[in-house]
This record gives structure tokens, sequence and C-alpha cells, in this order.
């Protein structure tokens, strides 16, 4: 089974204001960019598991260029909360690593 | 001179991060026609908006500023500092004014410096949005007066119009409140006609200074020159480099949508940029597009809540690392109760978090089946109550049991490790970001003061 990590040469997350995330797939290539990047595993379902967002927000970006895709989704709570764990979300990313892609 | 590029520096990412001064000698000999530069951004929570403090140590900003300031009376350039101290509420904008002053006095400078100031009043605020000028940004709804009065401080991300009128004015160093971070760099060429489109992506593509480059780490800014119809980018640093991929990755930074970027008057659309190399380190962009729209400023308000103490344990007995999740959930659970058990009804709405640092503190998530123990993890304790007092006396009460729960209950008590003595660390309280909304104005001055203090003259503060 492919995963997340078997295709992205590179992932980073971030906030993107106190009330989203950014998470970006660089992709080994274009030829996993066009296999992968609609996976439908990759779907807004896959946020609102991993990450508590709400599907009807979650913003899917492929960028064919640079081979990558930016899914960006609010976040749960919103930056510096009581249960604040990652204040700049810079760990998000690893939570896909190893996502199946089928 | 709107037939030849307009040049800007950007020394930095962020002014204390480090500006060095050959590379801004480097600008200076390559034409640069002004500085301009960012000092913080929401990035590092709402701590500094609610205090008015910095996140930087006074004495970077000073060194950095220095070398700023000089370069630019030196050239005769503009120097332009945008959210001031971190947060670029009134309170950081006058620690940053005070640091400019020291040094315009020690080094015997006599800029004339407009301060640009955008926190906001309450009143002003909830009769705007009683108007209906005021409207939520996802994932937020409508704003209400009890929203409002919850902030300590409230800003409002400036565009480039107060700066623009500000350098009109003869401004040699401006030190604004908070402002977009493209705004700050966009706004000396806006004055002078270029390509918005250009100016908005250049400004956007050099924001962090050197990371736009192909090794961020080998220097801290770049020069975007700025024309009639595109922009190049080239890092100050002699042994770096950038590249279409290195410019064009930036656009993905810290932001929702990789192609459409909103700003007070508009929005910046780079799906059609492209990317060219000039040479082995300059890059060329083009297709870069403005797209006017009625003006809106994002409005930030920070609030400071409930209050937390913590405590901190560190772990190596093999008992307990062999049952890591099962240790969690009792102890928190013995934890709660004795809460209950000693302070009862006068705890509060308390919450009490452990946080295993070394195994599943960031995500808070088990752990797959299988997954070896580590070789020791770190144990934070977080007690949240709705006082200072009260989140302490729970540490303390849960103190011994944090100390010596067992994981097998017939063995001798053990002892984990403290960091600390005393053991409780009271961390102050909550600050949290309360508003992601816009303001819709008429002028973009509207909502902003502009104070001067002109030493060439001798007056002012």
């Amino acid at each position: 089974m492919t995963k997340v990590k078997d295709v992205c040469r590179h992932l980073r997350s971030k906030n993107a204001g106190p009330y989203w995330v950014t998470i970006d797939l660089f992709f080994d290539g274009p030829e996993s960019f066009e296999r992968h990047h609609a996976n439908p595993a990759l779907g807004p379902d896959l946020f609102r598991r991993l990450y508590g967002a709400d599907p009807a927000l979650v913003q899917h970006h492929p960028v064919r260029d640079l081979h990558m895709l930016k899914v960006s989704y609010p976040r749960a709570s919103p930056q510096g909360g009581m249960v604040e764990r990652d204040m700049h979300c810079g760990q998000q990313f690893v939570r896909l690593l190893d996502v199946e892609l089928g | 001179m709107s037939d030849s590029p307009i040049k800007i520096i950007v020394p930095c990412g962020s002014l204390g991060a480090g500006v060095r001064e050959e590379e801004v000698a480097r600008g200076l000999a390559l034409g640069a026609h002004a500085i301009a530069t960012d000092a913080g951004s929401t990035d590092s929570g709402a701590a500094y908006l609610a205090l008015g403090v910095s996140k930087n140590n006074r004495g970077s900003i000073k060194r950095d500023l220095a070398i700023l300031m000089k370069a630019g009376a030196e050239a005769g350039i503009p120097v332009i500092v945008g959210t001031a101290g971190q947060a670029g509420g009134d309170l950081n904008v006058d620690w940053t004014r005070d640091i400019a002053l020291e040094i315009a006095r020690e080094s015997g400078l006599t800029p004339r410096i407009a301060l640009l100031y955008s926190e906001q009043d309450k009143a002003v605020l909830k009769a705007r949005n009683a108007a209906g000028k005021i409207r939520p940004l996802p994932p937020l709804g409508p704003l209400d007066d009890t929203t409002i009065d919850a902030c300590d401080h409230i800003v409002a991300a400036m565009g480039p119009e107060p700066y623009i009128a500000a350098l009109q004015a003869g401004a040699d160093l401006i030190i604004g409140g908070r402002t977009t971070d493209t705004a700050v760099i966009a706004c000396f060429a806006l004055m002078h006609g270029v390509h918005a489109g250009a100016a908005w992506h250049a400004a956007k593509v050099a924001e962090c200074g050197s990371q736009c480059t192909v090794k961020p780490t080998e220097g801290a800014g770049v020069l975007v020159s700025i024309g009639a119809d595109g922009f190049e980018v080239e890092p100050l640093a002699s042994g770096n480099r950038c590249d279409p991929d290195s410019v064009s990755a930036h656009m993905l930074y810290e932001n929702a949508n990789p192609f459409r970027l909103t700003e007070p008057g508009g929005v910046l659309d780079v799906t059609l940029a492209r990317y060219a190399a000039l040479d082995d380190r300059r890059v060329r962009v083009t297709g870069s597009v403005w797209d006017p729209k009625p003006y809106t400023l994002k409005l930030e308000g920070a609030s400071s809540g409930r209050y937390q103490t913590v405590m901190l344990i560190g772990i190596q007995d093999p008992d307990v690392l062999t049952r890591l999740d099962t240790f969690h959930d009792n102890l928190l659970a013995a934890l709660n109760e004795r809460v209950r058990r000693t302070i009862g009804e006068a705890a509060g709405d308390f919450h009490i978090s452990l946080r295993l640092y070394g195994w599943n503190a960031v995500s808070g998530e088990t752990p797959p089946p299988g997954t070896p123990p580590p070789r020791e993890v770190g144990v934070l304790f977080v007690a949240t109550a709705d006082s200072q007092a009260m989140a302490t006396q729970i540490a303390k009460a849960c103190n011994p049991y944090f100390f010596h729960f067992p994981v097998i209950m017939d063995k001798e008590l053990p002892s984990y490790g403290f960091a600390f003595s005393p053991a409780e660390i009271e961390r102050g309280p909550i600050y949290e970001f309360r508003l992601n909304h816009v303001v819709e104005l008429d002028d973009p001055l509207d909502l902003v003061r502009t104070v001067w203090i002109d030493l060439a003259n001798g007056k002012g503060a």
C-alpha cells in the first residue's frame, strides 16, 4: 500500500493566521503529483478525522508547476487555547505521512 | 524614477532576526531606493498583542534597527518598519520608538520619524459593527460587543496608504503599527506608480527575507526591483541565489491560498505569474495581477483568559514506559479525583491536562499498537483555573500523586524526576486571538493616527 511519505519528497505545516492551518505536500515529481493529488484519501474527510476540521471549509489547492498540493483547514481550536499542543502547527504534517493512498 | 525599477532592500525576515551589515551595504551599492521590513506577525501567539510586549529581546531590535537607520541616513533613503514590536499595538510601537530615539541620540542621527498607530478604540468599533461595516471571515461568525470588550488590545492591519502619506510628507523613518507584511514592502514602489501586481507580488516573495532563496540560512535579506511590468528578486548574500522554484514556492508560505492573497484594497492574483531565471542568482517574475476590491482592514484582537500552572517530571522507569497510555489515563483520573476531593467546589470549572513528551504530547493521540516504548518521557502537567492562585492550589494538591503515582499497584511507590523545586510554575493567563473580521472603510486613513517626531527640526516628543 502506497503511503503519503512514499510519494512526497517534503511535507510541511504551519499556521495561516490564528484560525487556519496550511499543509504543503510536495510530491516527488510530476507523475506522483498527477496520480495522487486528487486522491479521495486526501479529501476533506481525512482532515475531519485527523484534525477535527469542518470538512465544508477544507480547501485543496493543487499547484501543478511545483508538483505540490496545498491543503488548508480551520483549526479545531484557535491558536494558543487551553489545550494548545502545537502553537505554530509546525508538527501537524506528521500525521499525514502514513496515510494510505491505495 | 518611473522609467527605471524601484529597488527595495528587505534586509531580514523580521526585524531582530539578524540584519547583516554587509548585505545592506550591498543593497545600497546596487542602488536601493528604500529599506523595508516587518517586525512581527500573529504567528507567535496572542500574548504579544495582549501584553503589548515584543517577542524579541531589546538588544537584537536595537542592533538591527541601528544598522538600518545608519544605512538609511548614509544613503538618504527611507527606512520603513511595519508591525513594530511583534504585534503592532500602540504599546509595541512606542517600545520601538524609544529604541529608535535612543539609537538616534547615540549615533547623532536626526531623522524625521513618522509613527503610524492602528490600535482601535472599542467604542468606534462597536459603532462600525452596529452600522454593518464589520463582517466575519471563516471560521468565525458575526462580531458582538461582548467579544470586543473581552479583548485587551485590538489592532487593524494597515495597508500601504498611511505609509505612502508619511513618505510623501518626508518621513526618513516610519515605525508602523500592525500592517500586512506585504504593504510594508510594497508601499514605496506603489507610491512611484509601478505595476501594482508586481509590487504586491514582490512584497509577498520578499516578506521573509532570504526564505525565498535556495539557501535560506546563508543570508538574511533580498533586493527586489519592481518595474512597469514585473519584478526581479535576488539574494543580498553574494554566495546565495534565487531560482524560479525557490521564488514561486514562497507564495505557499503561511498562506491558505497559494494563488490569491487578500490585501486591504484588493487581491493579489498570481495564478498566471511566470517565473524565469535571469541568470544563476536572479529571478524575474511577470504576469502578477492586482485585482482591486472595496477597501477593508483586517482586525486582530487579543484577550487574556484563564490561568495555568504547570509541573514537569521525567520518567525512565521501564514499568511505566511499557504502559504509558494506561499510566496517562489512570494518573489523569486520579488527579481529577484528588482535586474534587481536596478542593471541591472552590476549584470551579478546572481542567487538567497531561502531555507525555517523548510519546504523544504533540498530537495527544494514542500511538498505534506495537509502538516500541521510548527511553524516557517528560510529563508536563497543565492545570487551568479561573485564577492563578487556584491553578497553583490545584497543582499543589496534585503534586504528591504526580510525583509518586504507581503503574503497578503492589510495588513500592516510585518517585519520578521533578525538573524544578518548587515543582509548580505559574505560567500566567492563556492569551487568545478573538477576532477574525474585517472592517469596511471609505478612506484607508480613517482608523490610522500618524504622529511625527522631527529630530531634524527638534520637534515632537
